[in-house]
């Protein structure tokens, strides 16, 4: 909301500089967005008379003009434009003058001529056409108002004063207006407010001979206002009434309209005119558009309206959309002879909803979808019909026509002083709350109040204690903390095991990252996931941004590959990276998501490969007491190399998979090179967890050592042989190292040599030879009769 | 003899003095007091003196004896000790060459933020709490006061799942309190941090999937002066305690009265500058007292009960602290900008 400070003063004085106004009413509660000076950018321009002109002696397009610019000697100002005559009044930028955009005027020479100025247009002083409907567009602004030679042109054009712009909450439509902006202002600096009753003198005759309005909808339209003027004479409104529009954001248009928005900005209700002439049987009927009916808007689009928009129609068709726009069906032209004045109060919801539909948030739509004051019709048609007088636009015809179709009882509260000094944790006095409250236009009967009809948001004690509360001072309220019992503080043990997570990770050299959770269904397709794979069930957005986020992610993996592949185009080199993050398995039609706590790891580069990766999996899983994670073979998992992959389970139950990327699949993201990723699902994780560790006593016996090579068919899985020697070594057999495993020569064709270091520890006695010696031998007996390796001496 | 044994001495001395090498050391040892060595021939020869003269050679050969082993010891050491000496020189390196690279990861700077913030509303006793992403809309909005028809339910702010729009992705990290406040009684003490969602479209200030950190806090007798001095607190321990916060009125459907948190200008001190944009202040949070019917709600009985609850964002939070001009770059995960943090 633009308000105009000079408009402000015809309700309040507020004696306070721009800064200090603003600082104010953004500490009430109305929140200062910005502060402009009308003309600040304008210096030393002035009205000049035409004294002569005549033609540039070396140009034949060029005049050369004595002005009297109101010094005591005339000025010479060569000028290029065609519509300058003698006698005209003419802005003259004088010899150091500024203009919009930082355009300095200087004097010199045109072709061998002294020129001590310039001459102006009117978009050189940033005014425009519809500012000044007479003037020129593409001439010099030939001055028609009442004004002398040296008068500052920012004062004749009404360039000056001070426009401050408001961030309106939505709970405050009745600050949308200058009348409500001048209660705010008065209160907050503690000043008069005067807000006139507008009084319309009347020409007899009376509006029920010239139309009825009917209203079929209530819940759409609880009120419906409408006057009759007749004997209209249209034309541009005067200087002061345009300067106020054009101060305020809206573009001067012709008298009956700049009324209707002048009322608006004045009173914060929206208006309407048509031109009654085009109001077919003489009624109005306020009603539901049909469905597919058409309307062309003032803006000159065809519209196709639904069921739940509400038209203004006369008996035969739509004349205006209710609450948005009017229709070019009805519109003031100059040739309007009489005018039906329309201030109505709509359903916010549904102007919104149209608005919306139609993509044409207007004014007035802007207004009504906030919920207006249905008793704020009648002074709005009222002081447009007393506009009408004052600039002699018409004679108003005797009567309104009032339709209350809803009726709204006021809202009654009582004032509760103690309650609000215990929310706000103050001590302000009643008498303090009942001045305030008054002032803001609640009528006290007692102790209990009648809210003003525009404050449809106050409807209880609290909504009191905010009002109080921004005159008393947010400021003002004394800082505390709160007391009560202590409460139980602190991360729960699954949030402190995934920042611990997160520590290790990054011990392990693992950046973390921050992906979107929504992707294309593509996302899918390019990470290879077979078509009817369970995955593929997602959660949909039904109103996306983009096809590339419409779902909701149920693998985290086409993150980690983006990013990858991001990382990848940058040419950053090493690069590993983690995110510990929600996928959603989407549950039932109007369910809920499982949202399940996704652990992701990836990398490429320098010290990548798949026992790197798996030892971090590994160390992460030790650091989270998860034990005894046994890691299988994976060759049919989508998205990862065959032959490098690996399903991780514990206790039966699969917590995740890791292995390197297929090449295919990187190269989809356009990575050539080997990248590996882990995926954990870290609540299963968490939920496998094992207690918390127990102090075991410190062997008091030295264990003994013992090294073992076996020889092996290559496809032999290690876990295998080491599964036959943890069975056969028994409990004495602490530790199995694994510490090489070697093919080639002298190591037949098809074998392997794996070579494992093995501890020995009994937690009675020394173990000697001949204690270990026996267990050696099983051990190599089951190798060889389970697995057919044979030890290598 | 006595000058013989005088001569032998001086001699030995100066041979062990000038020995290099600890073979050099072995070879004088024979040479004077091995089997066959000088002093032992003098020594030897013994029964040729006087009865008179043999105490005093034998002093003299004895106290030349021990004379010449120890010389023999100390120089050994020294050899030794010269030998470590010159090893360690010889192992010499450049400690200016680089360390082997440790490789350590880093939090995204956005979660460094937003731990932090957990931590400081832990050291006031707050638990963290947490919901949904996907959340019924009831929770997300109607129980929040934002009835049907709201502006804020609209499909262009909003992302849902289902036709009437009762299945959304959370826009706000407020429903987690209606959860709370439905499934426990006060006190109420929580911190809410997460994703939301917003139907933006991406640009530097904008993303449509951004991070929140709610508080909540009712009990009896809560005011909007405990609201002000825990949300100093707040910004004295991320800002410092020099760091000065102003509190407007401002309107939100699910607190009343309502603010708007700003602190003041760090680069201007409230003169007004490019960073705040002239107005001495930078808006950092939305807050205020729960509304009664929020609370009512969720079965907390407004007369009896009061409560607070405020609102950051925490990308805002995390590009002021770290100038980071663009929030794109905290999604884009690129290494050069992960690793500066």
């Amino acid at each position: 909301m633009k308000l105009y400070r000079n408009w402000l003063d015809d309700f309040t004085s507020i004696n306070a500089d721009d800064k200090e106004y603003c600082d104010v009413m953004t500490m009430t509660g109305s929140k200062v967005e910005g502060c402009e000076v009308l003309g600040s950018e304008i210096s030393n321009v002035v009205v000049g008379r035409v004294i002569s002109i005549v033609r540039h002696e070396n140009s034949d397009h060029l005049w050369v003009c004595t002005v009297d610019a109101g010094q005591t000697q005339p000025v010479q100002i060569v000028t290029g434009a065609q519509n300058v005559r003698q006698g005209d009044l003419v802005p003259v930028a004088l010899h150091g003058a500024s203009l919009p955009g930082g355009i300095k005027i200087k004097k010199g020479n045109l072709r061998g001529v002294k020129s001590e100025g310039m001459l102006c247009s009117l978009s050189e002083l940033g005014l425009t056409l519809s500012d000044y409907p007479y003037a020129e567009e593409d001439g010099i602004f030939i001055l028609r108002e009442n004004c002398a030679p040296g008068d500052d042109i920012r004062k004749v054009t009404g360039l000056n004063g001070s426009v401050i712009e408001f961030e309106i909450t939505n709970n405050r439509p009745d600050c949308l207006s200058v009348r409500g902006l001048a209660r705010e202002s008065a209160i907050s600096f503690r000043a008069e407010l005067n807000l006139p009753e507008p009084k319309v003198k009347g020409s007899g005759d009376n509006i029920s001979s010239y139309l009825d309005v009917d209203i079929l909808d209530p819940v759409l339209c609880p009120r419906y206002t409408a006057r009759y003027v007749k004997n209209v004479k249209i034309g541009p409104s005067p200087l002061w009434l345009r300067t106020r529009l054009r101060a305020s954001g809206v573009r001067p248009i012709n008298n009956i309209v700049d009324i209707t928005n002048y009322v608006m900005l004045e009173y914060g209700q929206p208006m309407h005119s048509f031109d009654y002439s085009c109001i077919t049987g003489n009624r109005i009927i306020v009603r539901r558009a049909h469905e597919g009916e058409t309307m062309s808007t003032l803006d000159g689009s065809s519209r196709t309206l639904t069921r739940d928009m509400l038209v203004i129609a006369d008996e035969t068709k739509a004349i205006g959309l209710a609450g948005v726009m009017g229709a070019e069906n009805s519109e003031i032209t100059e040739t309007t002879k009489s005018v039906v004045f329309e201030s109505a109060n709509f359903n916010g919801v549904c102007i919104r909803k149209t608005a919306i539909a139609l993509g044409m948030r207007t004014d007035a739509s802007s207004r009504f979808e906030k919920g207006l004051d249905p008793l704020g019709t009648l002074p709005a048609v009222e002081r447009a019909c007393e506009l009408v007088e004052l600039l002699g636009a018409g004679e108003v015809v005797d009567g309104v026509i009032d339709v209350i179709a809803a009726d709204s009882a006021p809202v009654k509260l009582p004032l509760e002083p103690g309650r609000i000094n215990a929310l706000l944790g103050t001590n302000i006095d009643k008498a303090f709350m009942i001045d305030i409250l008054t002032k803001l236009g609640f009528i006290f009967d007692g102790d209990i109040m009648t809210v003003p009809s525009w404050r449809g948001d106050v409807k209880q004690c609290a909504d009191v204690a905010e009002e109080v509360a921004r005159f008393w001072g947010y400021d003002k309220i004394e800082p505390s903390l709160f007391k009560g019992v202590t409460a139980e503080g602190g991360l729960t043990p699954r949030q402190s095991a995934a920042r611990h997570a997160g520590e290790l990770l990054r011990g392990m050299g693992f950046y973390e990252m921050l992906t979107y959770s929504f992707m294309g269904q593509s996302s899918n397709d390019k990470v290879n996931m077979p078509a009817g794979h369970p995955l593929r069930r997602s959660a949909v957005i039904q109103n996306p941004l983009g096809e590339d986020s419409s779902v909701m992610r149920t693998t985290m993996l086409p993150s980690l590959l983006e990013t990858l592949g991001r990382n990848y185009s940058y040419r950053n080199r090493d690069v590993r990276v983690y995110e510990l993050a929600r996928v959603y398995i989407p549950g039932a039609e109007h369910e809920l998501a499982d949202e399940k706590n996704t652990l992701v790891l990836g990398c490429y580069g320098e010290g990548c490969g798949f026992y790197n990766l798996k030892g971090c999996v590994e160390a992460l899983l030790e650091s989270l007491r998860v034990k005894d994670a046994v890691f299988t073979a994976e060759k049919g998992a989508y998205a990862y190399h065959p032959g490098r992959c690996a399903k991780i389970a514990v206790n039966g139950t699969q917590i995740g998979i890791m292995g390197q990327i297929d090449p295919r699949v990187a190269d989809n993201y356009g990575i050539s090179q080997e990248i590996y990723a882990a995926e954990l699902d870290f609540d299963v994780m968490f939920a496998a967890r094992g207690p918390e560790p127990v102090y075991v006593p410190l062997p008091r016996f030295p264990s003994v050592l013992r090294d073992l090579s076996a020889v092996c068919d290559s496809d032999i899985p290690v876990s295998e042989l080491r599964g036959c020697i943890a069975a056969a070594g028994g409990s004495l057999l602490k530790h199995i190292g694994l510490f090489d495993v070697y093919t080639g020569s002298p190591i037949p064709e098809g074998s392997k040599s794996v070579s494992f270091s093995l501890e020995f520890r009994s937690d009675d006695s020394s173990l000697t030879d001949a204690d270990i010696s026996p267990i050696m031998t099983a051990i190599i007996d089951r190798l060889s009769s389970a697995l057919g390796a044979q030890i290598r001496r | 003899m006595k000058a013989t044994l005088e001569e032998i001495g001086r001699a030995s001395l100066e041979a062990i003095k000038n020995a290099a090498e600890a073979s050099e050391l072995e070879a004088l040892r024979v040479r004077y007091l091995g089997k066959k060595g000088e002093l032992t021939a003098v020594l030897k020869s013994m029964g040729s003196f006087t009865p008179e003269e043999r105490p005093v050679i034998g002093q003299l050969a004895n106290d030349i004896r021990m004379k010449i082993e120890s010389a023999i010891t100390d120089r050994a050491e020294e050899m030794k000790s010269a030998m470590m000496e010159n090893k360690l020189h010889s192992e010499t390196i450049d400690v200016t060459i680089p360390g082997v690279k440790v490789r350590v990861g880093r939090s995204h700077p956005l979660t460094a933020v937003l731990d932090e913030t957990i931590d400081i509303f832990i050291g006031m006793g707050f638990r963290v709490a947490e919901g949904p992403e996907i959340e019924y809309s009831d929770y997300n909005f109607t129980r929040l006061n934002t009835p049907v028809g709201h502006p804020a339910r609209d499909r262009q702010d909003t992302f849902y799942f289902t036709d009437d729009d009762s299945v959304c992705l959370r826009t706000q990290t407020s429903p987690v309190q209606i959860r709370v406040m439905e499934n426990s009684s006060p006190p109420i003490r929580i911190v809410s941090p997460g994703k939301v969602f917003r139907k933006d479209e991406v640009d530097a200030t904008h993303s449509p999937v951004f991070h929140q950190i709610e508080a909540l806090v009712v009990d009896k007798g809560i005011t909007m002066g405990d609201l002000k001095g825990t949300l100093n607190t707040l910004v004295h321990r991320l800002y410092g305690p020099d760091a000065s916060t102003r509190f407007r009125p401002h309107h939100f459907p699910f607190t009343e009265p309502s603010c708007e948190v700003d602190v003041q200008c760090f680069e201007c001190r409230g003169k007004g500058c490019r960073i705040c944009k002239g107005e001495g202040w930078i808006e950092l949070l939305g807050a205020g007292m729960v509304h009664p019917d929020v609370l009512a709600g969720c079965g907390i009985d407004p007369d009896i009960y009061s409560g607070f609850a405020f609102g950051v964002g925490v990308e805002r939070l995390t590009m002021r602290r770290f100038n980071i001009s663009d929030m794109r770059l905290l999604y884009e995960n690129d290494m050069r900008f992960l690793s500066q943090f």
